[in-house]
């Protein structure tokens, strides 16, 4: 049995692309780029981070492009003045939330929160920031996890599980309290599960995960995952 | 809000390292240009004692960490006409607010640096003026009308958002400013 194409409409353009495909996926195929920061190429898809966000005519919510699949006669707005005002308050929601100065943290200048909110102009935050008090695991070997530059994207969480497969790390407890940790949360050194391939650090897209004592430029690697998938299939 | 044909500008310096100021000055020599067109008539690198009635623009660095400075961001406030936060301390509390992760954060920082790494005469000093409970970005306390991030901001952004306002255009931010 073949797969059945969608006809769909995104900013006004006429798109086909194959059924059970997501907005985000189809968009891209077509050239229109939608803004994204828990989303990462090779990991299925999230929906926390609500970057992501679209308009689908007829429907008074938004959906986020990444989890919502295409539907036949669907007509999408990727970009209007009220999901830039959306993405902009999501920006200062997760700069709001804990302890982010960029100038004093090793993702400054390679970080994607920062480089969110300074291609969409958030040049303040409009609510009060919370400087939050998360603990700081530095007693793994080289990996570091500063909980307090956390935005929850579940990135690492993702790539521990589904690429490296021993699934490390994940999260305890809810909300903005929510925390990122290892086995059944053990100091990082204590995880006895974790096989120090340092994946999460490579795909964390702010400085939460590091790696002591290298460039921060040279640990980052948004493509790792997909790259992995890809040379799996090869053989 | 003019002078002599000159828009009136000033700039002040609050709990800041100064970086944001250097920045100003780095537009080099574009601000011969800016001196055509505004007179600085209070600032710190100007040795003007109270600040001035009728200002068009003022420029603040840093946050507001305690008393005095909370006041003088009032006093500002009701002279000037459009005041802008200059640098991520005016901005977001940036270094200046790292402190306000801690309980009595006002206490705790005084004890830290002047009587937890004293060997001889601790003391903390009650003669300054006495610090918040936390330190705020501007526009926590009063209302901030543009915002310039960076730390330091790039003397290119502070030079655009001058040239705008002064040629009477609302500057854009999106996709030219920079925090951190």
């Amino acid at each position: 049995m073949s797969v059945g194409t969608v006809k769909l409409k995104i900013d006004g353009v006429e798109a086909t692309v194959l059924e059970g495909t997501m907005i985000l996926q189809a968009a891209k195929e077509n050239g229109i780029i939608i803004p994204t920061l828990c989303n990462l190429d090779g990991l299925t898809p999230y929906g926390g981070c609500r970057m992501c966000l679209v308009e689908i005519s007829g429907s008074p919510k938004l959906f986020p492009a990444c989890i919502t699949p295409v539907s036949s006669g669907m007509e999408v707005t990727t970009n209007s003045d009220k999901l830039k005002e959306y993405r902009k308050m999501v920006i200062q929601m997760l700069l709001a939330e804990r302890t982010h100065i960029c100038s004093v943290c090793v993702a400054n200048e390679h970080c994607e929160l920062q480089a969110m909110a300074n291609q969409l102009g958030v040049d303040h935050v409009m609510f009060e920031r919370n400087f939050s008090q998360a603990e700081l695991d530095s007693t793994h070997d080289f990996l570091v996890i500063d909980r307090n530059r956390c935005i929850l994207c579940t990135r690492c969480i993702r790539v521990c599980d589904q690429i490296e497969g021993v699934h490390t790390l994940d999260l305890k407890l809810r909300g903005k309290d929510s925390e990122v940790i290892m086995d059944l949360d053990e100091d990082w050194a204590k995880a006895c599960s974790c096989t120090s391939c340092r994946k999460c650090a490579k795909v964390c897209p702010v400085g939460a995960i590091y790696i002591e004592g290298e460039h921060f430029e040279r640990t980052k690697n948004r493509g790792i995952a997909e790259f992995i998938i890809q040379r799996r299939m090869r053989k | 809000m003019t002078q002599n044909g000159k828009v009136r500008v000033a700039t002040v310096w609050l709990s800041g390292c100064s970086g944001c100021h250097m920045s100003f000055l780095d537009m080099d020599e574009r601000l011969l240009d800016l001196a055509q067109k505004i007179t600085l008539v209070y600032s710190p690198i100007a040795d003007i004692k109270e600040f001035p009635k009728d200002v068009a623009v003022t420029l603040i660095e840093g946050a507001v960490a305690n008393d005095e400075q909370k006041a003088t961001l009032e006093k500002v406030r009701t002279r000037t006409k459009l005041l802008i936060s200059l640098g991520d301390c005016a901005v977001t509390g940036n270094v200046t607010a790292l402190r306000n992760a801690w309980p009595n954060s006002d206490q705790a920082v005084l004890e830290r640096a002047y009587a937890d790494t004293s060997n001889l005469n601790a003391q903390i000093p009650d003669e300054v003026p006495k610090l918040l409970s936390v330190a705020r970005p501007l526009h926590e306390v009063v209302k901030v009308d543009y915002y310039i991030p960076g730390c330091p901001p790039n003397a290119d952004l502070i030079h655009y958002v001058l040239s705008e306002l002064l040629a009477g255009r609302q500057p854009v931010m999106e996709g030219r400013s920079k925090y951190g």
